[in-house]
């Protein structure tokens, strides 16, 4: 039996469940969206400028809804969720956040461009394991979002795969860029499967597949990828830096948070 | 009040209608206003917040209609089948493929040329200038067009 909106706001107990949850969803959409968003200008070709910054789009969109969802929780408005909370409070996993590379936007940006397609196809593929999960998600609001976000994801899907197939294949700098990259993303990559410590709460209320559920079911979905491309798949996923879901951060976040909420931090009575 | 919801266009694509785009999903009239349901195309759709404006503007030159209330649902979610014949009607007059209505098991489509009718086209790239559109090429015209992506349930 799924709940309604109406149905968890008389439960406690589901309500913060889903709540936490959210959160998760929302702030991993919302960095990494704008992560990709410092690429605008930047990215390999133009085509790739057009197609980057289109996901990005959608991506944020996907952080937009998540944060409507809590904001009929009763969380706060959406845009004091994206722009005011403090690093601290934010729940992404830590590898969304890292910087895409050397320098910043305005000053010699030397962004990785094979961090960033590693980074953004295990995600994207992680995203989809638990968007598939939560199609069947005892909160109804959530599920029905995801049926939305589904579609949109598998044209990011494609496009990531793309890239990272075609790297991979390359041979040459390209393939020990992309292996190094690899070795790096692996290092944080657990944390995008934590669900923090409420985790094995939303399970059991449905919200979601547990953790091992999620992970082995990214391993299903990437063996047979890794294995054309003849990579070994560590056996671990670690968590380096620490896990973002109980608001540990690097100062990666604290400096993106810092530029992205410059504007709204001016004038928070401004209409937009 | 349906008649002034034809006036509003697509701010992107200013030959098509929200109704022929199939964004309507409900429309109900209640004593002090009236209530439109929307589903948005993509959900970081920018043109959301103009579209709702415009039918808030649209209802009030309507004489007697109560105040707009607009809302965007996302279930159930909008599919590019969604699109009415007219609607595709008015895509291939702005010079953009109207969406695919087959897709093959791995995911590939393709679209016929606006302009020529040609299906000697090829994809330049799955994303164009808004998140509803791919990039093609007609090697038959040999001029570049857009078509709407494909969007469904079963993808």
């Amino acid at each position: 039996m799924k709940k309604s909106l109406q149905d968890a706001l008389i439960d406690e107990h589901f309500r913060s469940a889903a709540a936490q949850l959210l959160f998760q969803l929302a702030d991993d959409d919302f960095i990494l969206s704008y992560r990709g968003s410092e690429w605008l200008g930047l990215a390999p070709h133009i085509e790739e400028d057009v197609a980057f910054s289109s996901i990005s789009q959608d991506t944020m969109g996907h952080a937009a809804m998540f944060y409507g969802l809590l904001e009929e929780l009763g969380e706060g408005s959406a845009d004091t969720l994206a722009h005011a909370r403090p690093a601290e409070e934010r729940k992404n996993a830590i590898l969304l956040e890292k910087v895409n590379g050397p320098g910043t936007y305005l000053i010699e940006p030397q962004y990785d461009w094979a961090f960033t397609v590693v980074r953004n196809y295990f995600y994207t593929a992680g995203k989809k394991v638990k968007i598939d999960s939560l199609k069947s998600s005892s909160y109804q609001p959530l599920s029905e979002a995801a049926v939305k976000v589904n579609m949109e994801l598998f044209y990011h899907l494609l496009h990531w795969k793309t890239w990272f197939s075609q790297l991979m294949k390359a041979g040459g700098e390209a393939r020990k860029r992309m292996e190094k990259a690899a070795e790096e993303v692996f290092q944080e990559l657990g944390g995008i499967f934590s669900l923090g410590e409420k985790g094995e709460i939303m399970n059991s209320l449905g919200l979601i597949s547990g953790e091992e559920g999620l992970k082995s079911a990214w391993i299903t979905m990437m063996k047979p990828v890794f294995q054309e491309l003849q990579y070994n798949m560590p056996s671990q996923f670690l968590m380096m830096s620490g896990d973002g879901r109980n608001g540990e951060h690097t100062e990666d976040l604290q400096t993106a948070l810092n530029t992205l909420s410059e504007v709204y931090r001016l004038d928070r009575s401004a209409s937009w | 009040m349906l008649i002034a919801l034809h006036s509003v266009k697509d701010p992107e694509i200013d030959s098509i209608s929200i109704i022929e785009l199939g964004m309507l999903e409900e429309f109900e009239l209640r004593e002090d206003r009236a209530v439109i349901k929307l589903l948005p195309t993509f959900m970081g759709c920018p043109a959301l917040d103009i579209i709702k404006k415009n039918v808030e503007l649209a209802l009030m030159k309507v004489e007697g209609a109560p105040p707009a209330e607009v809302l965007f649902i996302f279930h159930p979610p909008w599919t590019s089948d969604r699109v009415t014949d007219t609607g595709r009607a008015r895509l291939k007059e702005f010079g953009i493929a109207p969406p695919p209505r087959h897709m093959t098991e791995t995911g590939e489509w393709q679209a016929d040329c606006p302009y020529c009718g040609s299906t000697y086209t090829t994809m330049e790239n799955l994303f164009g200038p808004t998140a509803c559109r791919s990039i093609l090429y007609c090697k038959s015209c040999r001029n570049p067009f857009e078509a709407m992506k494909p969007i469904s349930t079963l993808m």
